[in-house]
Formats: structure tokens, C-alpha cells, sequence
């Protein structure tokens, strides 16, 4: 085991996890989109709350949200743990530099755009993550058709003595679903209300989008991953999907409820 | 005292062989408590410095560079000969031989000569091995290319880098031992001079160039692989810190100096843009291949190049020598440049330069292209166009050097050339083991003199160095070795240590205690001068005679009027450069002594007074197939020791390239 | 040309250097930086001041000797060139030229503008070889090597270890040149037996020197005299994690 002690502790293996847990993270960054766009379904948050449920209750997806938090600490940390030490390996600074000549801007400025990211999560995690597991939530009931799928009715049961995430209920009789849940869509609604809140969130989409596109790519230069054939495609994702789609996926969202949404 | 050349007996081909077979050798156990001390980290350094390394030797290597892999080996370009036949074209051991001596003008030592030629193959053997990335064709064997003009491809390279690669395939085997604790390494350390104690060489004197501190290293052997002294001329080809001062004190210390005269110019180099030129830079001589060589026929001529007409260009080299054309050897080809220019021919700012013309070839490989390509009736822009093209890929690199040294574009302009110094053929005079005439002391590569007479072929610097490094002195160093078992390691608190430092550190007192006016610069710019225009591409008595007294005052002027700022210990860039001209001054007189004893042309030495109806070099093998080897006399002067060449191998015959 | 030279100047290892300013007047444009340098030392040694320490050696190059961080860039303002072969051509008369060491804490400046490079030596030393004793070779045509691999592996060996990727990283990390080395002979049959070994000990010895970590700016690539590719990086990284997984060690 010694052997891969080394391996963590060398300046290659601390790279690649930095690598690898960012590459990760990209994924799930992909998960997360597709399923917050469920924001945009205009059933007053069925499919949204619906959706948070299984999140957070399936155990194999449970398992993988611990591997999450793991690599976001993990990222995170080594991270600035690296820029750090790199800084260190330079005690005397030059008085006079021009890395735009030699390097893109996001490259030399991971550590910075990471940070206001890692900024971004705290407020955000607090705002929904821990809002939705320890918070006061509103619950709504939805009366679904169970032929259609049609939502006939919802309802708001906010203060009725419901505790868990989520429940569904069959009436047989009425070809119905009745469905409780913890109401997030309504959590996101309001949290977009407050200027300062959104202002935040899309400056720290456009960092995220500088971070990846330089991170996307880098990953894989890190573990090893470089291939004239394919190094224009991996740029071109990590630019395009990753560097410009994805952060405005979810820059739509905050957008969307201050300025359009109407209750 | 007489010379003796230790050739082994037996008939020429045997003889290394034999020599190999019946070399003393050292016991391993015995080879841990002997210390061998290498000056120069170069091909010849480096490879010398690692084998003996693995042989068991202590080592100690010396280079001024900040790092062993600097030396100036990595400078050529061209390539390294080997006999490997590999290309079937009926190469073999005897014609790399007989090459090498023809083209050293029959000056130099059969024997050395032709061991050279035997080992030439198992450097290729060991530089791939050690990962030397040599050009490769697509079925994955060794390319070749034939260079210098001789008739076979036995040109072993790495696109326009082979010294490079060469050197640090050496390098790399030096530091592996280094890494082992084998090697002790010591960069950024000059020798300053020889310790000799009863007669042998004993040890070094260096100093440490960061902190000044003079140190004193005992050795059993030294080997000096110092480079040759082509900064005489103050501009050459040569690194800023390639210097003789390691070889100059070992004469001073009674090793003879051998053939100082006998320099080598190479045509193709880019010329002198003003004063302010610090060195020159070579373009590979593969430019003559394919480009041409001319002048304007009218004298004075300052239309630009593309305005002058076909028929006002004087393509002297294709008139002088129709069969050889432009790619007659390098000391003919030098010389003729200077014969236009001195004419007032030639072109550029500073009328010292010839063309170099890519037109036709422009024309020639834009034909085959189009015809290739299968274009019908294409006109002239696509062929121009095609053939540039054509030119990139096979001299692109070149092209763009040349262009970001000129500002030139030498697509559009055909480029200046001039010849400049290059490398030395004369050195430390030493016998068939590499040992000079202080026991224990050896002299590799271009610091000697052996192999290469009065003219070196191209692609054979490279391979002298390496064979010496690798093959040779592990073999010859041997013999003397084997003698020295029982001695023991010598406290350096030794008088002869002691006198040797203090004669050392006298000499830095007196060079910062000068206190003059002018820098040391202004002194090599005009030693060069002198040098060049006196000794240079083409000498005459009087002239010699002249500079041997120009030295001489320079000489005393320098040492009145040097102004060498800073103390001793610390980093002084100008300290250095001042101890290594001082030695240059010394030098350059026996260089002028050399030649103008010489009463002959051959190779790289051309005294206008000996010369054929048409200008040919005019040899003298009734009195001059000699080697001169000088003997330091201090205040007395130079004592002239002759090594006569007898040639049974070989038919002397004229050069002629006509 | 006339020119205003920002230099650091610093007398010693321990000691605390400054930045001097110099006007200098009679330039022209075919110097080579170096050139212009050596003028300015004239100058400075013909008014009894002290001149300007640099390190330089070839001046063509290929020795990786010259080391001058021009205007925040290493060997100046343009691409696959050393100090030694900028001309002046490439500045403006009346310009202001800010000179400075290479700076990373395994380069410790000597003095001036010379920096103490060592490091590469001794990273050299725990691996970048192949363990063949002189006299051990077999013929050199008895191994074919895919002539693509070898010029793969040229490409790589063309690196002159001249620190320029040390000093243009923004963490001064030494990968380009450490991987230029590893990478050239991994590329070759003759680096076969020892790659793990020197994957391992490269990278450890490259750590232990102190310089930073990749972070993939590929500012070095861009800096590189010899346009070293970062593609090389890449392979160390895998050339590592193999070695890892695989090595008995």
C-alpha cells in the first residue's frame, strides 16, 4: 500500500485527483441540469418535487451523493492546496509578467474562479440542499389522473403535519394518484425572488463556465489523456458543452423566475 | 627530447587490435583507488569521463559551463561518420581511413587515423543504444546521408541537431554515473592550470566560478577534452566561452602544442552585420547542395541582388571547378570567397559576403513538383511557388535562422554568405594513447591534434570526440595506469599543489590589478583582427610577421591597460574572459610562428607564397610532411620538435577538385 | 536605436536584489539581445561600474545556456527562439525593457540575471538515461525502430534544458522538461526496460527539487524555445500512473 502513498503524495497523483474528481463533478453537473429542468414543466412543480424525492431517497443515488460531497471537498481542497504550494514554488514573484501571451486567462486563474465557486456552493447549498433536508417546507398535494397523467388539482397542505419528503397515495376508486410533497419548487421560486441571490448566482455560472472550460480539457491532459485526434474534441466540448451550455442551462433558471415568472 | 608516437607494430589493420589484446590492464579492485581527473564535458569529456566511470575509476569531471550538458559539442549539425556500410554503397574501414587522411591533406597520423575509422562504427552501436533518437527510414533502419563530398552515404544524423542529441546521449551516461556517486561533478569550475609533480601529471588547479575560491584535486591522470581555440579569431563559430586556457597551461607545463596553425573555415556561415558581432552563426553546409554561389561580374556593384541579370553573375565556384562545382571542399570553397571579395566582389553592407542562391533550385524542384503533380503547361509563379515548397520541408529550419538573423527573407532574396573559423585541427601534440608529453596527462578531441591533420572532413569532429571519449582512452589509459597501483593518492597540501595555486592566484592578482582603461573585449576584438586578417583564411610571410609583432604589443598592452571590474570572489563573467584572452595572446603568436615556419599550403593552411599557377593550395610532403610540435620555452621562446609522417598505406597524391 | 533597460541586479545568492535602470543609445536593430547586453556592459565597464552578470554560451540556440525574462516573458516577446537569437529588430526605438532572472525556487539567482539551474542535472541524474555501459551495444540496426517513434522521440530530445517552462509557469513547475526526457525515451525500444523505473524516480527526484505542480496552463509549451509539446505531459502523467500500478516498488 505504501506504494500508492506515494502516489497521492506526489505532485502527478495529486493532479490526477484533482483531475478525477473534477471530471466527476462535470458529470454530475450534467445530472444536475437535466434535472433541475424540470423547473420549466408548467405543473406548478409536480415533476420538480416529484424528482427531488427519489434524489434523495434512492439508495444507490444516496450512495453516489456521498461520492459527490466527497469530491467536492476533495476538489475543492487539493485544489487550493496546489495553488498553495505552486505559489510557494515561486518565493520571488516577477516584478513584470504576461501570461496572456503564453496561456488563456481561466487557466492561470483556476484557483480564483474555483473559489468563488466553492463561495457559490456554500450559499447555494444552504439556500436548498440544507433548506429541503432541515427546513420549514411548504407541502402541496397534486391530484393526478393515473390514465393521463393529467394533474386535475393541487393544493396547498402547508402546516397539516406532514414530515416526510414525500408520499403517493392510489385512489383506485377515482383513478387517481394523490401526491404530498415537500415543496421545493416553491423554495426555488422565492429564493429567485431576491435580486442579490440571483446577481450571485450568475456571476457564479460565469465563473463556472471560465472554470470549465479550461478544467474540462485539463482533466484530461492530467490523466494523461492527450490525442491530436482527439484533443479538438475534448476542447470542443469542454468549451462549447461545458464552458458556455451548461453554465447557461443553468443560468436560465435564476433568469427565468426573476424576470418572467409570474405566480 | 624526442617524440615518440608509440604506434603499435604490425601492419595497419592489426595494429589496434594487437594493441587491445596486449594492453596492460588495471585489476578492478585497483581501479577504485585510482582518481582520474576529466577537464570538459563535451563528446569527448563526457563519454571519456562516463566509461571510465564504469570501468571502476574514480572520476572527477570539470566543465565552466553551468551544467555538463552545455558544452559546445552540442553545437554541430551536420552529423558523425561511420564505416557501417549500411547502405551497401561499398563503404568500408579502409575508405573512412583513407578519406579522412586525403582530406586532412595527408598531415596526419596513419595509425591514429585509421583506429579511428575501426571504432567509428561501435559509436553508432552505442549512442543508439543509449537512446540517441538518429534519423530513421520508414522500415524502421538507419538513414544516411553523404556530406562533406565524399562519394558514400556513411552520414549517420539527427535532422540538424546531431551534436545535440550526440551530446546528451554522453550526457546522460555521465550523469547516470553521477547519480551512482561515481562521477564527483563539478560545473561551473575552470582548470586555471597542470599540477606536475616528478615529471607527471598529478592534478588541477580550478576555480570555483561562483564563490572564486581557487580548489585544489588531485588525480592519478587528467584528461584534458577542452575544445579547440577558435576564439583566437575573436569571431567564430565557437560558444562565447570556448577557450584554450585549460590546453595553453598544460603547454605551459610542458605539453607540446602541435599544428596551431592549422585552422579550419567553413564557407557557409552568416556574415558580419557590424561591430558589434559577438560570434558567428554556421548554416549547414547541405545549403551548397542544392543553392549556388555568385557575385556580380561588375566590380562594386550595389544593385540588389534580384536586379542584377543573369548574365552579369559571376558563378565563379562552377567556373573555377566544373566538376565539383559548389560543393568543392570547405577550405576551397572559403577561399575563393575571399578571393572575390578581396577583388571587390562582393555584396551586402559590408562588401564581405557572397550570395547563396536558391533561384534555379526554386525552378528545378518546381518542375518535378508540377510534373508530379501532373500539372500541364504550369507557369512560372506555380513553379516558383512549388519549388519553395520543396525547399521548405528539406531547409526550412535554415531558412528561418537565417531570416531571424538577417531579417532577411531568403525566399525572395538570395542570402549572403561568408565563411568564418569553425574548428581547430592543431592542438596538444599526443601519441598514439591520447597522452601528451607529460606523463599522465591526456588530450581528447579537439584539443589534440591527432586525427584530422591539416583539414577536417565534414561529420568527423563528432566522431573523433566520441571514439576517444568511448573506445580509445578506456583501452590506452591502460598502460599507464597499470603503473600507478601503488600511488598513493597525494595530500594536496603538496609544494607542488601549493606552487601551482599560488602561481594561479598571482595571475588573478596581476589581471585585477591592472586597472587600465580598456575592457577585455576591446583586446579580443582586435586580436582577432589581427588574427583573421594575418592568419586567417589565407596567410603570407609578411603579414605573419607583422601580426607576430602586433600580438606582442597587444599582448604587453593588455596586460598595462585591462580594466577587469569586480573581485575575485564572487561570479566575475570578466575575470574569466580576461585569464582566457591572456592565454589567447600567448597562442596567437605560436599560431603565427606555425605558419609562417610552414612554408607550404595544405588544408587549411594557405600561404599565398605557395600556390599553383591558378591558385591551387601548393603542398611541400619533401619538407613539411611533418608534424610540428612546439615546446614551451618560457622567456626563450618556442622549441620547434618535428614527428615525421611516413605514409606506407597510402598513395600521397594532389588534391584537386577541378 | 535608443532604449530604457529595467535589469535586476542582485550581487549574491543571500543577497537582496533591485531593479537598475539603464538608457541606453546606438543600438541597431541587427544586435542580437545578448549583443545589445555586451554593449551595455562596455558601457558600464568604461564608467568604472560593474557589469551586468548573465549566463550565455553558444549564442545560437542550442546550448540552453541564455536566461532572460524580457518584459514578463522568457527569451522575449517571440516564439521558438532563445535569448540569444531575439534581435533587436523585434523592439521599438524608445522602448522600456524590463530584465529579470528566471525565478522558481529550485533556480536560485547567483547574481544578477544568472540563476542556478542544477536542479535539471540532478533530475537527470535519478533516471533520465539508459543503463548501457559503453561497449555493451549491439548493432545498431539490429533494433528497427517505427520511424515515427523516432521522430517522436527526436521531437522530445530537442529539448535544450534551458528552464524557460520552469519560468514561464505560473507555479514554476518543471513537467515540460522532466517529461521531454522521459518521453523521448519511452518512445524508444533501448527505454523499454527501465521505463518504469524511471517514471518512478524522475518524478520523485522532481518533487523532492521543489518546483510546482501542472496545472495545464501550457504556458511552457508556448515559451519553448523548441516548442517542446505538452502532449509530453500527458504521457508522464501516464507513464507514472502505470508505473505505479505495475512497479513491484
Amino acid at each position: 500500500m505504501s506504494r500508492f502513498s506515494g502516489f497521492f503524495s506526489s505532485s502527478i497523483g495529486k493532479k490526477m485527483t484533482v483531475a478525477l474528481t473534477g471530471l466527476f463533478l462535470c458529470i454530475f453537473l450534467v445530472v444536475h441540469l437535466w434535472g433541475n429542468l424540470q423547473l420549466f414543466y408548467a405543473d406548478e412543480g409536480f415533476a420538480l418535487n416529484k424528482y427531488t424525492v427519489f434524489m434523495t431517497t434512492n439508495p444507490l443515488i444516496k450512495f453516489i451523493s456521498y461520492v459527490l460531497y466527497f469530491s467536492i471537498l476533495w476538489h475543492a481542497f487539493k485544489g487550493l492546496h496546489l495553488a498553495w504550494q505552486n505559489r510557494r514554488a515561486r518565493p520571488v514573484r516577477y516584478a513584470v509578467t504576461n501570461g496572456k501571451a503564453n496561456s488563456i486567462w481561466a487557466s492561470r486563474n483556476m484557483g480564483l474562479l474555483g473559489t468563488v465557486i466553492l463561495v457559490f456552493l456554500a450559499v447555494h447549498l444552504t439556500n436548498f440542499w440544507a433548506e429541503y433536508h432541515w427546513g420549514e417546507l411548504p407541502y402541496t398535494k397534486y391530484v393526478v389522473d393515473l390514465g393521463t397523467g393529467e394533474i386535475l388539482g393541487t393544493e396547498d397542505v402547508t402546516g397539516q403535519g406532514y414530515s416526510e419528503k414525500g408520499f403517493v397515495l392510489t385512489d383506485i376508486e377515482n383513478e387517481q394518484e394523490i401526491h404530498v410533497y415537500k415543496d421545493m419548487y416553491k423554495v426555488v421560486e422565492a429564493g429567485f425572488q431576491q435580486p442579490l441571490i440571483v446577481l450571485l448566482y450568475l456571476v457564479s455560472m460565469i465563473a463556472l463556465g471560465f472554470h470549465l472550460r479550461h478544467g474540462f480539457q485539463s482533466s484530461f491532459q492530467s490523466m494523461g489523456l492527450n490525442h491530436p485526434k482527439y484533443n479538438g474534441a475534448i476542447r470542443w466540448v469542454g468549451t462549447v458543452i461545458f464552458g458556455i451550455l451548461i453554465p447557461i442551462g443553468f443560468a436560465t433558471m435564476p433568469i427565468y423566475f426573476y424576470f418572467f415568472h409570474t405566480t | 627530447m624526442e617524440l615518440k608516437s608509440n604506434i603499435p607494430e604490425g601492419p595497419l589493420a592489426e595494429k589496434w587490435t594487437r594493441y587491445r589484446s596486449s594492453v596492460p590492464l588495471v585489476n578492478p579492485a585497483n581501479k577504485r583507488h585510482l582518481e582520474v581527473i576529466v577537464v570538459g564535458s563535451g563528446l569527448a569529456g563526457a563519454s571519456a569521463a562516463s566509461t571510465l566511470a564504469e570501468l571502476g575509476y574514480k572520476v572527477k569531471v570539470f566543465c565552466f559551463q553551468d551544467s555538463a550538458r552545455r558544452a559546445h559539442s552540442i553545437a554541430a549539425q551536420g552529423g558523425i561518420n561511420a564505416a557501417k556500410n549500411y547502405q551497401n554503397d561499398g563503404d568500408s574501414t579502409y575508405r573512412l581511413f583513407y578519406d579522412t587522411i586525403k582530406g586532412g591533406d595527408y598531415r596526419s597520423r596513419e595509425a591514429n587515423v585509421h583506429r579511428l575509422a575501426e571504432v567509428s562504427g561501435n559509436i553508432i552501436d552505442q549512442c543508439v543504444a543509449q537512446g540517441v533518437p538518429f534519423a530513421r527510414e520508414y522500415g524502421g533502419l538507419l538513414s544516411n546521408r553523404s556530406f562533406g563530398g565524399v562519394q558514400v552515404q556513411r552520414t549517420f544524423y539527427a535532422a540538424g541537431q546531431t551534436g545535440q542529441q550526440l551530446l546528451l546521449g554522453a550526457y546522460s551516461a555521465l550523469m547516470r554515473q553521477v547519480g551512482m556517486g561515481k562521477i564527483a561533478m563539478y560545473s561551473r569550475h575552470e582548470m586555471l592550470d597542470v599540477v606536475v609533480i616528478d615529471g607527471k601529471a598529478r592534478g588541477i588547479i580550478a576555480r570555483n566560478l561562483i564563490t572564486g575560491k581557487l580548489e585544489r584535486h588531485f588525480g592519478h591522470a587528467v584528461l584534458l577534452c577542452t575544445g579547440g581555440y577558435g576564439n583566437v579569431f575573436y569571431l567564430s563559430t565557437n560558444a562565447m566561452g570556448s577557450n584554450v586556457t585549460a590546453a595553453w597551461k598544460a603547454h605551459k607545463k610542458g605539453a607540446f602544442f602541435a599544428n596551431p596553425c592549422f585552422t579550419q573555415i567553413h564557407p557557409t556561415c552568416i556574415p558580419v552585420s557590424g561591430d558589434h558581432q559577438s560570434k558567428l552563426t554556421l548554416m549547414s553546409e547541405s545549403l551548397r547542395n542544392d543553392g549556388r554561389i555568385w557575385v556580380p561580374k561588375k566590380k562594386g556593384d550595389a544593385r540588389p541582388a534580384n536586379d542584377i541579370p543573369e548574365d552579369e553573375r559571376d558563378y565563379y565556384l562552377e567556373r573555377r571547378y566544373p566538376a565539383f562545382g559548389n560543393l568543392v571542399p570547405r577550405d576551397v570553397a572559403s577561399r575563393a570567397a575571399k578571393e572575390r571579395c578581396d577583388a571587390g566582389y562582393g555584396v551586402g553592407p559590408s562588401k564581405m559576403a557572397v550570395y547563396l542562391d536558391y533561384a534555379s533550385a526554386f525552378e528545378r524542384y518546381g518542375q518535378i513538383e508540377a510534373a508530379k503533380q501532373g500539372l500541364v503547361d504550369p507557369d512560372k509563379e506555380t513553379i516558383k511557388r512549388l519549388g519553395k515548397e520543396v525547399v521548405k520541408e528539406k531547409y526550412g529550419n535554415l531558412f528561418d535562422m537565417y531570416e531571424q538573423i538577417t531579417g532577411e527573407n531568403p525566399y525572395e532574396t538570395p542570402m549572403r554568405i561568408y565563411p568564418a573559423v569553425h574548428y581547430t585541427m592543431g592542438g596538444l601534440w599526443v601519441d598514439y594513447d591520447l597522452m601528451t608529453t607529460v606523463p599522465g596527462l591526456y588530450a581528447l578531441g579537439e584539443c589534440n591534434f591527432s586525427d584530422h591533420g591539416a583539414n577536417r572532413l565534414g561529420a568527423s569532429a563528432l566522431m573523433q570526440g566520441l571514439a576517444d571519449g568511448y573506445f580509445v582512452i578506456p583501452y590506452t589509459i591502460g598502460s599507464y595506469l597499470s603503473k600507478e597501483i601503488s600511488t598513493k593518492a597525494i595530500p594536496t597540501d603538496h609544494p607542488a599543489f601549493e606552487e601551482a595555486e599560488r602561481n594561479t592566484q598571482a595571475q588573478i592578482d596581476r589581471l585585477l590589478n591592472v586597472k587600465g582603461s580598456r575592457s577585455v573585449d576591446y583586446y579580443h576584438k582586435k586580436l582577432g583582427k589581427i588574427t583573421w586578417d594575418k592568419c586567417g583564411m589565407a596567410r603570407n610571410e609578411q603579414g605573419l610577421k607583422e601580426a607576430i609583432g602586433e600580438i606582442k604589443a597587444l599582448r604587453e598592452e593588455f596586460w598595462q591597460n585591462v580594466r577587469v571590474p569586480g573581485d575575485q570572489h564572487e561570479l566575475n563573467p570578466e575575470l574569466e574572459k580576461a585569464g582566457r584572452l591572456a592565454d589567447f595572446l600567448e597562442l596567437a603568436e605560436l599560431m603565427c610562428m606555425d605558419a609562417l615556419h610552414r612554408n607550404e599550403s595544405c588544408g587549411g593552411h594557405f600561404r599565398e607564397e605557395y600556390q599553383t599557377a591558378d591558385g591551387e593550395a601548393l603542398r611541400d610532403d619533401e619538407n613539411f610532411s611533418y608534424v610540428a610540435a612546439w615546446e614551451y620555452k618560457g622567456e626563450a621562446g618556442y622549441e620547434l620538435h618535428k614527428e615525421h609522417l611516413t605514409f606506407e598505406n597510402i598513395k600521397i597524391a594532389q588534391r584537386s577538385y577541378k | 536605436m535608443k532604449l530604457t533597460l529595467k535589469v535586476w541586479r542582485q550581487k549574491n545568492r543571500e543577497a537582496k536584489g533591485a531593479f537598475e535602470t539603464h538608457q541606453i543609445d546606438g543600438i541597431s536593430p541587427d544586435m542580437s539581445f545578448l549583443e545589445m547586453f555586451d554593449v551595455l556592459n562596455e558601457k558600464l565597464i568604461n564608467e568604472g561600474k560593474e557589469p551586468i552578470a548573465f549566463d550565455h554560451d553558444c549564442r545560437e540556440g542550442i546550448c540552453g545556456t541564455c536566461s532572460m525574462f524580457i518584459n514578463g516573458r522568457p527569451h522575449g516577446p517571440k516564439r521558438g527562439i532563445t535569448t540569444c537569437q531575439l534581435h533587436m529588430r523585434s523592439f521599438q526605438d524608445g522602448d522600456t525593457i524590463v530584465v529579470e532572472p528566471w525565478r522558481a525556487g529550485p533556480f536560485p539567482v547567483i547574481k544578477d540575471l544568472v540563476v542556478d539551474r542544477s536542479a535539471f542535472d540532478r533530475i537527470i541524474a535519478s533516471g533520465g538515461f539508459v543503463s548501457v555501459n559503453t561497449g555493451n551495444a549491439q548493432d545498431a540496426n539490429s533494433i528497427p525502430v517505427a520511424k515515427e517513434d523516432a521522430d517522436d522521440a527526436f521531437d522530445a530530445a530537442a529539448c535544450i534544458g534551458c528552464g524557460a517552462c520552469v519560468a514561464a509557469c505560473k507555479n514554476a513547475s518543471a513537467m515540460l522538461f522532466v517529461s521531454a526526457k522521459m518521453s523521448q525515451l519511452a518512445h524508444l525500444p533501448q527505454g523499454q526496460p527501465e521505463r518504469r523505473r524511471r517514471a518512478l524516480a524522475m518524478v520523485a527526484q522532481m518533487d523532492k527539487e521543489g518546483f510546482g505542480n501542472c496545472t495545464n496552463t501550457y504556458a511552457c509549451e508556448a515559451e519553448c524555445p523548441k516548442l517542446i509539446s505538452v502532449s509530453n505531459i500527458a504521457l508522464m502523467n501516464r507513464e507514472y500512473l502505470g508505473a505505479t500500478v505495475k512497479s513491484d516498488e
